[in-house]
């Protein structure tokens, strides 16, 4: 059972005046419930594959499902929603509100669901100790540490159950220790939640822990992957 | 999490610059209030005057507004009395009504034939008492004691005039009228030589005819009413009213003026001379059935008018059918009424929409500010799942609360503004008057000036968001996030 197929997906960037292929005839499967990184140097294309994948950017030719989607035809909105309800992300900075608590920043994709306020508590406190962060729910992103706030992150992609969690680098920005932290959290939601996991990293400790691995190369797929 | 409450957030992030947004916000706010209340004042005042002065509606001859003035005898009030009658017992009229009193306006010529001088006038009879009921009407609550005629407890045959009057005349110094400019060159020299001249001929009998009734008329009145006229006449300087009667003759009265008055108006003061009523009849319509050209009302409330409009109609329809008689409100009687409103209110539209227009940018800077600021935020709140509708939404909340908070300000600077300088005791002097009045900014209980003001800004809070907030939305989610 795949997460997702992206089927003859081509993208190009247009920097002045000149084409910039960033994806070529991306063929791609990602198997359901698995911990699946993509590599490569950087400007291989890694982190535009996965914005193709988390529907924030379109590809310019080729056709991409999502948990059995098409989502080439969505809507603005409807790619919204879709996100919303199927795509959790972790970003490289985190990318927490800063105006929200990390009990809040949990909280905030479960209010564009509208789902009751009890759930909604019981969700965001299980997740809190899931990541380990029950006794910070109150602090502010600011009082918190890197590991901490990636913590708070996943947590957050994790809010509305997604099928497809997609995290680009989420290691960058944190030390070894505790990025190895952070890929041992991110391993154990994976295996606990049953959820796909797709990021991008070059660190080996992280594809030493990788179901499947993709290795990209100038916008193409040299190896991995179901082709 | 709503999107007011992340709004709110949002703006404490960000104090001083949330602050500096509503400085300028209460500021625009206690601009338009305080010159709005200071306008309102203008206008209530305005309306006050001309409400004191002439009544709310004035009951005339059809034609008279049209052609009365060139022939006031021919478009006059038979039977005024029956007329006041009616509308006094009325019973639908009756609890509008304060003041009934009727009027004779004419143009004549007064002279000072003692000094060879002369001049054309426009004179107004009037009920000293009515007319001094009518100077209590205080709807809008202006401080002070309400004015006194200066013919108030004159003798019958007296008259009031303007400076003006009394300069041409050459009776400031008689009167004792301060800065009266004298004439110089030949002016001055014809009015040396003719000093003392006696009256001509026809005019001076025409001034003993009207001294017969006088006396006549004196001898039937109790001295109460009518003071002595022998000891005020010692000092009292005496002008000849010429007017024409109801014939087209000529007649004259000689009449003793009691004051000069500075009505605030050049053209007023050229031409005033006030006098009773009765006198004004008199010299009108000499010993034939007198007439007026005007039965003023004063209402209680000027909001009453309509009401009392609509009843005089159906009366003169009904119980007075067959009266040529047309009723007007004061300010069809006064064009400068409306004209000065309109005025103030182009002036006070004009100085809002600057206001406005400054308050638009300063909010909208704020927003643009913002966004550039938060654009990874915008990007990642894309990104998690809100639509582009959710992210309008969120700045456009930012920016009614902007609007909240600065128009709520505003409103209560604005009134503890315009309470220091109601108390502050500056005063200024308006045109047409001619004593400095209290400076009066009139803010509390314009509830619809508040209301308006406040809605105002609202509205220019959230119009001014619309635009940076719609850029926001529409931002590319990738673009967003990749953003430095």
């Amino acid at each position: 059972m795949e997460a997702m197929t992206l089927r003859r997906v081509h993208k190009t960037y247009r920097l002045g005046n000149v084409d910039v292929p960033a994806l070529i005839d991306i063929d791609l499967k990602v198997r359901s419930d698995c911990f699946t990184v993509l590599s490569g140097a950087s400007g291989s294309g890694k982190t535009t594959l996965l914005n193709l994948i988390g529907c924030i950017d379109k590809p310019d030719a080729g056709e991409i499902d999502i948990a059995g989607q098409p989502v080439a035809a969505l809507s603005d909105d409807a790619l919204s929603d879709f996100r919303l309800r199927h795509i959790g992300f972790v970003f490289q900075n985190f990318n927490l509100l800063p105006v929200l608590t990390a009990y809040e920043n949990i909280e905030y994709p479960l209010l564009l669901t509208h789902m009751p306020s009890a759930a909604r508590k019981r969700r965001v406190l299980e997740l809190l100790d899931a990541v380990g962060l029950s006794e910070h729910a109150r602090h502010w992103p600011g009082q918190l540490s890197g590991g901490q706030r990636q913590r708070v992150a996943v947590a957050r992609a994790l809010a509305t159950a997604p099928e497809l969690v997609l995290a680009d680098e989420p290691t960058a920005n944190l030390d070894s220790t505790t990025g190895a932290a952070i890929i041992a959290l991110m391993r154990r939601m994976q295996r606990d939640y049953h959820v796909t996991f797709v990021f991008s990293s070059h660190d080996p400790k992280v594809l030493a822990e990788a179901d499947d691995a993709v290795q990209l190369q100038d916008g193409r797929i040299l190896a991995g992957g179901a082709r | 999490m709503n999107s007011l409450r992340l709004a709110l957030r949002n703006l404490k992030r960000n104090r001083r610059r949330s602050l500096a947004t509503v400085l300028a916000m209460v500021v625009g706010g206690v601009s338009i209030l305080l010159f709005g209340g200071y306008v309102q004042n203008i206008v209530c005042g305005l309306q006050t005057d001309f409400v004191r002065a002439g009544g709310h509606l004035q009951l005339e001859h059809k034609d008279y507004y049209l052609y009365g003035s060139g022939d006031p005898t021919a478009y006059g009030i038979a039977d005024e009395a029956h007329v006041i009658a009616v509308l006094e017992h009325d019973p639908v009229l009756a609890p509008m009504l304060l003041v009934v009193t009727p009027t004779l306006e004419f143009g004549g010529i007064a002279g000072n034939f003692a000094a060879g001088v002369s001049r054309t006038v426009y004179a107004s009879g009037v009920i000293v008492a009515d007319q001094n009921a009518m100077q209590r009407w205080n709807d809008y609550g202006f401080p002070g004691e309400p004015d006194v005629l200066a013919l108030t407890g004159t003798r019958p045959d007296a008259a009031v005039i303007g400076l003006g009057v009394a300069r041409v005349l050459h009776l400031c110094t008689a009167l004792k009228v301060q800065d009266c400019p004298q004439p110089s060159g030949p002016a001055a020299t014809l009015a040396r030589e003719s000093t003392n001249a006696p009256l001509p001929s026809d005019v001076a009998q025409l001034v003993d005819r009207e001294d017969a009734v006088d006396r006549q008329d004196a001898s039937t009145t109790t001295s109460k009413i009518r003071p002595s006229r022998d000891a005020a006449a010692v000092a009292a300087p005496e002008i000849e009213l010429l007017a024409a009667t109801t014939g087209g003759a000529p007649n004259v009265a000689r009449l003793h003026v009691a004051k000069a008055i500075d009505l605030g108006v050049k053209e007023a003061n050229d031409n005033y001379v006030g006098m009773h009523l009765p006198a004004a009849q008199r010299l009108l319509y000499g010993s034939a059935p007198s007439e007026v050209t005007a039965i003023v009302l004063q209402l209680r409330h000027t909001s009453d008018i309509a009401r009392a409009k609509q009843r005089i109609e159906t009366l003169l329809a009904t119980t007075l059918e067959g009266a040529p008689l047309a009723v007007y409100d004061f300010r069809d009687l006064n064009p400068y009424y409306g004209q000065t409103v309109a005025l103030f209110a182009a002036i006070f539209s004009f100085i809002s929409v600057l206001i406005g227009a400054i308050v638009l940018f300063t909010v909208g800077n704020t927003m643009n500010a913002a966004i550039v600021e938060r654009t990874v935020e915008i990007g990642t709140l894309r990104a998690i799942g809100l639509r582009r509708g959710g992210v309008r939404r969120l700045f456009v909340s930012e920016s009614l609360l902007l609007g909240v908070v600065g128009a709520g300000f505003g409103v209560l600077t604005a009134l503890l503004v315009a309470l220091l300088v109601n108390h502050s005791g500056l005063t200024w002097t308006p045109p047409g008057r001619v004593n400095p009045i209290h400076l009066h900014v009139r803010v509390w209980g314009e509830w619809t000036l508040i209301a308006s003001t406040g809605a105002g800004l609202l509205i220019v809070a959230v119009l001014s968001a619309w635009w940076p907030a719609r850029r926001a939305a529409r931002l590319e989610v990738v673009e967003a996030l990749r953003h430095v």
